[in-house]
């Protein structure tokens, strides 16, 4: 193992960091579903990285990362459903345009 | 040394293509930076010894998340070329909470001590998982692919035409 943990975790995070950014700064809505994506990408790094550096022999890390990945798929699904719906109905998916819910 | 070569360029690589992710005005070209940034996710995953989830990491994102994405990216196109402001009115705060975000994190996680164990991966390793999913994680499992029937479901009922 010649590359130190920190350096796996400050990507993940640095990646983390960039999707947060796409999520709270785009206004496309699918913009902001590939935001999400590379966080969610940046958490499987971190569970891979500390799997392999504390972890191993025990495979519950790699499980746990089938799960996200199950996740994942679920949201995206859903939330690209919930776009062309959106779009069919509004024209936009500007999440800015979005606002029936404000009071 | 090889291996530290090896992720920094590939980190590095990962790193513009999630920054292309973000900035780039074109949605479409945004797609395809996402696909970049996943390939390399993969090649992590590779690097960590995780060669299965590398392949899932391509099989379920490359595979079937991007080409959703891109899917959907063509079928609301209209708003793709005339997109006026690619960022919302707010998106200085946003950057100064993610720097600030990125700096805090970063800091705690080179402070924080863990025990690093040198032990090797285990050979049967896949066989490994495909029991962890049958034995111990089986409910999660489970419930698991209940929810991916759950999300199938509703994306037909939430793209239908009514």
């Amino acid at each position: 193992m010649t590359v130190p943990l920190s350096w796996y975790l400050i990507f993940a995070t640095a990646l983390f960091s960039i999707g947060f950014f796409g999520v709270l700064a785009r206004r496309n809505a699918i913009a902001v579903l590939m935001g999400v994506e590379l966080m969610l990408n940046a958490v499987n790094v971190n569970l891979v990285a500390f799997w392999r550096y504390l972890t191993p022999t025990d495979l519950s890390g790699q499980i746990f990362v089938v799960f996200v990945f199950a996740v994942a798929a679920a949201e995206a699904a859903v939330g690209l459903a919930l776009m062309i719906s959106i779009y069919r109905t509004r024209k936009s998916i500007n999440v800015d345009e979005l606002n029936e819910l404000k009071l | 040394m090889v291996g530290q070569a090896l992720f920094i360029l590939t980190a590095g690589i990962t790193l513009l293509m999630a920054l292309g992710v973000v900035l780039a005005r074109n949605l479409f070209h945004a797609a395809l930076f996402l696909v970049g940034a996943f390939f390399g996710i993969a090649v992590l995953f590779i690097l960590l010894e995780a060669e299965f989830l590398g392949a899932a990491q391509i099989i379920i994102y490359i595979g079937a998340i991007a080409t959703l994405i891109v899917f959907a990216i063509m079928l609301s196109r209209h708003v793709m070329g005339k997109e006026a402001g690619a960022y919302n009115r707010n998106w200085y705060f946003a950057l100064a909470g993610v720097v600030f975000f990125f700096l805090l994190l970063g800091w705690l996680l080179i402070k924080m001590p863990f025990n690093l164990v040198t032990a090797e991966v285990p050979a049967d390793a896949i066989a490994q998982i495909g029991q962890g999913f049958v034995g111990h994680y089986v409910v999660p499992f489970e419930v698991a692919s209940v929810l991916l029937l759950v999300a199938l479901i509703g994306a037909i009922m939430l793209a239908r035409e009514r």
